[in-house]
């Protein structure tokens, strides 16, 4: 596991071609890590037939709502949790 | 029967069959020609979603109402507290447990999918997949939460919880009031599959008036 709790991440912000388990809306988006939770197959490489193999490490990312959205659209303290592989993940200066 | 010949049966093709049912009904018998599935995995598999129920899921949150020891074992291994009390918690390797208290309240949805701890709530209702509830859920959840008839104090603290992968959510909603008196089998008459996914609070006990 590359990144520990409470570390800030940034989701990457690159397109992917094909099946992949990273919202649109928080690619781009700067989090924090809140559970680290285990390594499973790739659902990218899976999805076309392969063993996915190797696991690829899974967090769950919490996001400001505010930092996802336009502030005014919600409360200043709500919280979106995203689960994100570490591959789409990146560490901020 | 059908009016074509090949060498499977199925049922007839019928004219108010929607495209998306005619669209897995074609994977679904390629997939046999293919031999990649049989009838039976289908079937097993039907007969064990709709053999599950958000009973299940409600023994796990009563039982954390009443003894706080296991609400701590339940808050740190979701899947292992559920196998301790004889449940199965299906095929995800993490299951995890938001607790909702005075403070904070968790919502969970899928917004890619329909990812859905079926184990130990069932099969989803038709609105956790409907791209309306998925897109709406994540910008604007207190508005989502209002038309579901709950509306949350702006000093309670909102999360939602995007379920996008392996890991499989479900809330523990708030025990209500007035159910000190209450067994562990009657609390888990109050907990509703809604207030699991956390759309709704646990339902207090009815009382009818003659």
């Amino acid at each position: 596991m590359r990144y520990r709790v409470g570390q800030q991440v940034r989701v990457a912000p690159r397109p992917h071609d094909g099946h992949h388990r990273t919202p649109g809306y928080i690619k781009g988006k700067i989090g924090r890590v809140e559970r680290s939770h285990a390594s499973f197959t790739n659902p990218e490489t899976r999805a076309y037939g392969s063993d996915g193999l190797p696991e690829q490490p899974l967090y769950l990312v919490v996001f400001a709502y505010g930092d996802v959205w336009r502030e005014d659209a919600g409360h200043a303290s709500d919280r979106i949790y995203v689960d994100v592989f570490e591959h789409w993940l990146e560490e901020t200066a | 029967m059908s009016d074509h010949d090949h060498d499977h049966p199925h049922e007839p093709v019928t004219a108010n069959e929607s495209p998306s049912a005619a669209r897995a009904r074609a994977l679904e018998e390629l997939l046999f020609e293919k031999g990649v599935i049989d009838r039976d995995d289908i079937r097993h598999r039907i007969d064990w979603l709709v053999s599950r129920s958000p009973a299940d899921g409600a023994r796990l949150v009563a039982r954390a109402w009443v003894d706080p020891e296991f609400k701590e074992r339940l808050l740190a291994d979701a899947r292992a507290a559920a196998l301790e009390v004889g449940l199965k918690p299906g095929p995800s390797p993490v299951v995890v447990a938001l607790e909702n208290t005075d403070t904070v309240h968790h919502v969970v949805v899928c917004t890619l999918c329909s990812c859905y701890p079926k184990a130990l709530l069932g099969p989803p209702p038709d609105w956790y997949k409907s791209l309306t509830y998925r897109s709406r859920a994540v910008s604007d959840p207190r508005g989502v939460l209002d038309e579901f008839g709950l509306r949350l104090d702006d000093d309670i603290e909102v999360r939602v919880v995007d379920s996008t992968a392996d890991v499989r959510y479900l809330v523990i909603p708030n025990r209500p009031e007035g159910t000190e008196g209450l067994n562990e089998e009657d609390l888990a008459a109050l907990v509703t599959r809604d207030a699991m996914i956390g759309v709704a609070r646990a339902a207090p006990p009815l009382v009818f008036k003659s």
